[in-house]
């Protein structure tokens, strides 16, 4: 167990090397991040000199190499833009970001959970179909398209949300609804599929022979090992929800990493992008890393070696 | 799609009775796309850092925006001493919001600080001309430029803003980010970096400013990067204020009972721009003819009307036309003419028609209006869309032909910020005619009004004459506010919060 975590830990840091260094070769391709510091009209004279200033005039493999020891040793750089640590921009943000995922998680359990097992107990029928096509919309509707009706709807018509910021509690209901719906369908589907397949085993059969309620043998003994699977893939769906929040974020205009790497991108703001990059993507691989140990940990025919 | 988001969210607005969001508690709630970087006027590179500046901090001079005369403002009379150097007298009386006194010493640290290439302000081009800034008494300076620079009376009355030495000193730009201090009609109270800058009204406004006393108290900005959510905001009476909201949108925003729609001026320029140089990669517009006919292709009248707004000025010079030396009497006015266009393409031998690579970065239904026009008159335009950044770079390293450029002079009100910076041999001139350029220096080099004048008029009439570029019009911005609000705008795009009112 030891050396499996181990050999996978070391895996997920390579990875998420490996995409940092890719991202750092396409942010400098897509423009001259000189050009955007120097702003709308800005002398060429100017532009040199902060080309200069921040050595973006040195070759890309040492670039990379200047920056990748500086991360190393626990320092993410300044931001070229706010010029202000990038750390801090991170420690900042990464609470909303935080809070919106794990929100947004809980939301699509709490509805893919019950909609799963619906449609596992009645399967075939028209209860199975109603949970599937309400699946099937949230996979189909883009999230914002999805999040500018809830605003239309709650905020404009019904009054009863405000449309954007993240002052209160009230403030995240609708982000929340809108990127957890989006997440809910793969993990209904895996909920009914394991559901359907546990409630026609033999245990099963024996638990309801014995008499025990229907509760009792769906939720008790059918859930409990229909849900194994579940859990693995919603660590994974966090990591895709901490990652895609960014459209999200912004168009609630949610202070969180989404948004920073949204204006990082627009600014040209290297040091900040990479850096949101790495740790998203160190994030990802390690939740992946997470679910798999906790399959590995929950059921026991899992675990390789 | 969007569109019909808006315009099914002002129905449902319509149908809901109004909350009244900021004029209950006396506070005008602005939103704002762009995220300020540092609040410090010198460290910022966007429009909102100039709105905020324009209500929290104040100039030596200032610009009254109607008659674009010139005031006293922290100054209360000011001299050319020679062509190069301004005396300055300053007013007393005045306090910062943390309570120092203003005087020399102010003015002093705050333009050297500044003008100091080791600080790095944001914009160079704002500073540079200055040479040093001296005290002559304690309500009493002079500053002497590097090179006679007329337009300096005009940077002191817009981007030039003057800071608390004392507190500026202790804190620097960082800490003027944070807490911000001017001498401004609003007191900025609260700035969350990236989210939100609280504002309230200054307890002791000094006497003999040209900026209104506030009647509304306290100003919400908050930072909002979607623009549909803002109109969101608008609609449901979150927001009290919100602008360059796009003009189909805006248009059908007029139908929302709680929301008033209104245009202002920009002093954003639009034109097309020609690289008729020697190096050009289009050797076509070398040709004079070639460049006329693009001029008389393209329906400016037209496009203005429907694709900007009603208000939006047609231009037939490269600058705008409230900025000093901006005189169009002597161009020549190249009306919308197809067949005109016609005649002169068969005239340069283009008969069957030719293609012209074209660049654009914004207002993407302009540009693509100005490809169907050019058609019509057998130019195949091939457009390539980009962003910004990327279209300079491809204009300046001499790789365009036609660019569709905009440009705003950062609201500097004299030809020297628009003209200049397109056909004064530098940067952005691929063209670099030598009469032009000899115009342009005289103009920008003389303290002479007269002698400017006469110096920009015949820059504008050759720049014209040799169809160097085709000026097409400035833009409006659109403005959505709460009904409850008195405002009025300007064509320096700046909200003067100070002036607003409720009804």
């Amino acid at each position: 167990m030891l050396i499996y975590t181990l050999k996978r830990l070391a895996l997920a840091i390579l990875v998420a090397l490996f995409v940092s260094a890719v991202a750092f070769v396409l942010l400098r391709l897509s423009g001259d991040p000189a050009l955007a510091i120097a702003g709308e009209g800005a002398r060429e004279a100017d532009v040199e000199m902060i080309r200069k200033t921040y050595g973006l005039d040195r070759p890309l493999p040492i670039q990379y190499l200047d920056w990748l020891t500086t991360i190393l040793r626990g320092d993410l750089g300044q931001s070229l833009y706010f010029r202000t640590s990038v750390w801090s921009l991170i420690v900042d943000k990464l609470p909303v970001t935080f809070l919106i995922g794990g929100l947004s998680i809980l939301f699509a359990l709490a509805l893919a959970i019950p909609l799963g097992v619906l449609a596992a107990v009645f399967a075939g029928s028209w209860i199975d179909r109603a949970a599937l096509a309400i699946a099937v919309v949230g996979q189909a509707l883009p999230t914002f398209f999805f999040a500018l009706v809830l605003m239309m709807l709650f905020s404009i018509q019904l009054r009863w949300l405000p449309v954007s910021g993240s002052d209160t509690w009230w403030h995240y209901v609708m982000p929340t609804i809108a990127l957890g719906y989006y997440v809910t369908p793969p993990m209904m589907r895996l909920v009914r599929a394991g559901m359907i397949e546990v409630l026609g085993s033999d245990y099963i059969r024996t638990a309801r022979a014995k008499g025990l309620s229907t509760t009792s043998v769906v939720f008790k003994h059918g859930l409990r090992n229909a849900v194994v699977p579940v859990v693995a893939l919603a660590a994974v769906q966090l990591g895709y929800l901490l990652g895609g929040s960014i459209v999200i974020e912004t168009i609630f205009a949610l202070d969180g990493l989404g948004y920073l790497a949204y204006q990082s991108i627009t600014h040209k703001d290297f040091p900040v992008t990479q850096a949101v990059l790495l740790l998203l993507s160190l994030l990802y691989v390690l939740l992946t890393l997470a679910a798999d140990l906790l399959n590995a940990f929950l059921d026991p025919r899992i675990r390789v070696a | 799609m969007l569109n019909r988001f808006v315009a099914a969210a002002a129905a449902l607005a319509a149908a809901t009775s109004p909350v009244l969001a900021g004029k209950k508690d006396d506070t005008v709630r602005f939103a704002y796309d762009q995220v300020i970087e540092n609040m410090d006027p010198f460290f910022n590179n966007v429009r909102l850092g100039v709105i905020t500046a324009a209500n929290v901090w104040d100039t030596l001079i200032y610009r009254d925006p109607t008659t674009s005369e010139y005031k006293g403002h922290l100054a209360t009379a000011w001299k050319w001493v020679d062509d190069k150097t301004l005396e300055f007298d300053l007013r007393q009386g005045v306090t910062f919001h943390n309570g120092e006194e203003f005087d020399a010493d102010d003015v002093v640290f705050t333009l050297n600080f500044a003008a100091d290439p080791a600080n790095k302000t944001t914009q160079q081009n704002n500073v540079k001309w200055i040479s040093k800034v001296e005290k002559l008494d304690k309500y009493k300076v002079r500053i002497t430029a590097k090179e006679v620079f007329p337009a300096a009376i005009e940077y002191l009355a817009g981007p030039l803003i003057i800071h608390p030495n004392e507190y500026y000193q202790k804190v620097g730009p960082k800490g003027m980010n944070e807490k911000p201090v001017g001498t401004g009609p609003y007191v900025v109270t609260e700035h969350v970096i990236g989210k939100t800058i609280k504002l309230e009204k200054n307890p002791k406004p000094w006497a003999g400013s040209n900026k209104a006393v506030p009647k509304i108290s306290k100003v919400e900005i908050r930072m909002i990067p979607d623009r549909q959510t803002q109109v969101a905001e608008a609609l449901s009476g979150g927001m009290d204020l919100i602008m360059s909201v796009a003009y189909d949108q805006a248009q059908q925003l007029k139908a929302a009972p709680q929301v008033a729609v209104q245009a202002g001026g920009t002093m954003r320029i639009v034109f097309l721009l020609f690289n008729a140089g020697a190096d050009t990669p289009v050797k076509e517009l070398q040709n004079l003819k070639v460049r006329q006919a693009i001029a008389h292709a393209i329906d400016k009248k037209t496009m203005a009307r429907t694709l900007v707004g009603e208000g939006a000025p047609v231009i037939d010079a490269i600058c705008y036309p409230s900025q000093f030396g901006c005189d169009d009497s002597q161009t020549v006015k190249y009306e919308y003419n197809p067949t005109k266009a016609k005649q002169l393409l068969a005239e340069a031998g283009f008969a069957s028609g030719l293609t012209i690579p074209m660049i654009g970065y914004r207002e993407r239904p302009q540009t693509e209006a100005m490809v169907n026009y050019l058609r019509a008159v057998g130019i195949n335009a091939d457009l390539k869309f980009m962003q910004y950044a990327a279209m300079r770079e491809q204009h300046r390293t001499g790789k365009a032909g036609i660019t569709h450029q905009t440009w705003g002079s950062f609201n500097i009100n004299d030809t020297s910020a628009s003209t200049s910076a397109y056909f004064k041999g530098i940067d952005d001139d691929k063209t670099k005619d030598p009469d032009v350029i000899a115009a342009l220096t005289k103009g920008d080099t003389s303290i002479d009004p007269k002698v400017r004048i006469e110096a920009y008029r015949a820059a504008h009439k050759l720049i014209s004459e040799r169809a160097l570029a085709v000026p097409l019009y400035a833009l409006v911005t659109w403005y959505v506010q709460s009904k409850d609000l008195v405002f009025k705008p300007y064509p320096d795009e700046l909200p003067h919060f100070y002036e607003m009112s409720w009804k």
